[in-house]
């Protein structure tokens, strides 16, 4: 059953009155809101076994440990993967990104060899390519969009060749909200070259889709717990278990080791190699319970709610005068995210008189300006919106659009 | 709404000195970029160069910078160079006569820091 009204009664934030007006949160595309849940999981550590793990024999470390662990099998569930030793707990996406970049990168990038991504990635999906491209003399190739902000494909043949090592795509833009069909894509990917190992940047993705890893055939996703009403400071890198088991640490230091003398050093396996030093063990048990309460949403449920409540909000704002809207036309091809420019007002200025209604949007390039040189706009506006999101909202949006307009646009 | 007060908006509406000078001194093409504003000013100085004469704005921006802009290039008309350099936050803000957040801060500052990096690459 799938009840927003019920569904807002878990988050504290959206039952509390700002300068005494509700909040109108349409951001989660940045991070999404945590219901009460989450927040006592969290809590719940630290008042019942707050303690360190794999050091103590003490029950109370021992206990901490287990639910970490738990929550690994929790999280590798929650993606298709059979295998929890595949899933590796890092700060948040950009963190797996660097963490797949510099490991991997590092040790298997070879001068004259290439790397492709896209120009709608975050800006997470394109610097740390960059920077090892720069250290090992590789070229970093970039994948277009056409028409509405789709993937151009047709050329993908032309951009991957035997020397492509890998392919860093996004599953769901967090701009345009375009959802690319990353499953055909890595096919031909890998059809074209077996070899190109395939990174997918899920952080738009995960917290709104049903995500299989076995299906889709990528060797790396990445994802932040804080878009997905986790904490802030998880995130997760999933890898293939062969690949993993190639690449060298990341960080060194304690957990990661199984033996350290003093003139070497016996790595632990995967995952723990990529998990330096004490991780954020609330952090995961709240993602854990993020994921609990999405399990019993039900992810089919979200996106179908998703789809309504964007399809809604397509057509009220498509009503406002001198409106463009990015990305797809239709609510079943784009996540939960609409960017848009109004004519004649820049997007800080609308995202600011909305804020006088407590009606909290994103202004700016949202971390992807390359995508925005490509659309020749300076910046955007961007809603977005999630399982707690009605309606209501969406007309609160729509009318403060129209109030901004009435304020910054002069008939002269 | 404070922020979008008569005074700020006639100035985003109709700015001061928005334009390209023909015969600039500085001519700074490659303009200032943050977060979706981006502003770029050529200056004509005075003939014995330590003096703004004339100076001009363009790009776009959001209504703070771009009444900021139109205020700061009045004010810094006529002044001395080195005083220009010498500007702080505490003016634009006077300037506008508002009160900002941290983030719309930056907006109202890209003007000066625009004007101030040009006058320096000018200096060097
Ligand atoms: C598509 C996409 N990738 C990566 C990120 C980076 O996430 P984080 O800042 O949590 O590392 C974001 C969010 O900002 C995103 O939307």
């Amino acid at each position: 059953m799938f009840d927003v009204q019920k569904i807002r009664q878990d988050f504290p934030i959206i039952n509390k009155k700002i300068n005494g007006k509700p909040l109108v949160y349409l951001d989660s595309t940045a991070s999404s809101l945590k219901p009460h849940q989450v927040i006592s999981a969290e809590n719940k550590y630290y008042e019942d076994y707050g303690v360190n793990i794999f050091r103590g024999v003490y029950s109370l470390s021992e206990t901490a440990t287990e639910k970490y662990e738990e929550a690994r099998k929790i999280v590798a569930g929650f993606i298709g993967s059979s295998d929890e030793r595949e899933v590796v707990f890092t700060r948040n996406a950009t963190e797996a990104v660097n963490l797949a970049a510099s490991s991997w990168g590092r040790s298997s990038l070879n001068q004259g060899e290439n790397l492709v991504s896209t120009v709608m990635e975050h800006h997470a999906n394109i610097v740390p390519w960059q920077e090892i491209c720069r250290e090992k003399k590789a070229e970093l190739r970039f994948i277009d969009i056409v028409n509405l902000g789709q993937l151009d494909l047709d050329n993908l043949a032309q951009l991957i060749d035997q020397k492509t090592r890998l392919v860093a795509l996004t599953y769901v833009s967090n701009v345009l909200g375009t959802i690319n069909p990353v499953k055909n894509i890595i096919n031909n990917i890998k059809s074209i070259n077996s070899r190109t190992l395939i990174l997918l940047d899920a952080a738009q993705a995960v917290p709104h889709l049903k995500v299989n890893v076995a299906d889709l055939g990528a060797d790396f996703i990445v994802f932040s717990g804080h878009k997905m009403l986790a904490p802030t400071g998880i995130g997760v890198l999933w890898g293939k278990y062969d690949v993993l088991q190639n690449m060298p640490p990341y960080q060194t230091g304690g957990e990661m080791i199984r033996e350290v003398y003093l003139d070497h050093t016996i790595y632990n396996e995967i995952p723990y190699k990529f998990e330096a030093g004490t991780p954020n063990i609330a952090g995961t048990l709240g993602l854990a319970e993020a994921v609990r309460y999405l399990t019993g949403l039900g992810m089919n449920n979200v996106r179908n709610h998703e789809i309504e409540i964007v399809d809604y909000a397509l057509n009220q704002l498509g009503k406002i005068k001198e409106i463009t809207i990015y990305g797809p036309i239709k609510a079943r091809d784009r996540g939960g995210v609409i960017a848009f420019n109004v004519k004649g007002i820049h997007p800080h200025d609308l995202a600011q008189i909305l804020d006088t209604d407590n009606i909290c949007i994103r202004s700016g390039h949202h971390c992807a300006m390359p995508l925005h040189q490509r659309l020749n706009i300076p910046a955007s506006c961007r809603a977005s919106f999630y399982i707690y999101n009605t309606r209501d909202e969406v007309d609160k949006l729509a009318e403060g659009i129209q109030k901004a307009q009435k304020i910054l646009t002069t008939k002269d | 709404m404070d922020l979008y007060r008569d005074f700020i908006l006639t100035h985003y509406h109709h700015p001061h000195n928005f334009g390209h000078l023909s015969d600039p001194d500085i001519d700074d093409k490659k303009g200032n970029p943050f977060c979706g504003d981006q502003i770029s000013v050529t200056i004509k100085l005075t003939s014995n160069k330590k003096k703004v004469e004339k100076i001009n704005f363009e790009g776009t921006g959001c209504a703070i910078s771009i009444a900021s802009a139109s205020l700061l290039t009045d004010y810094v008309t006529g002044k001395d160079i080195i005083s220009i350099m010498d500007l702080k936050k505490e003016k634009v803000i006077e300037l506008l006569g508002i009160t900002l957040s941290p983030t719309r801060l930056k907006c109202a500052l890209l003007p000066l820091e625009t004007i101030q990096v040009s006058l320096l690459s000018h200096l060097r």
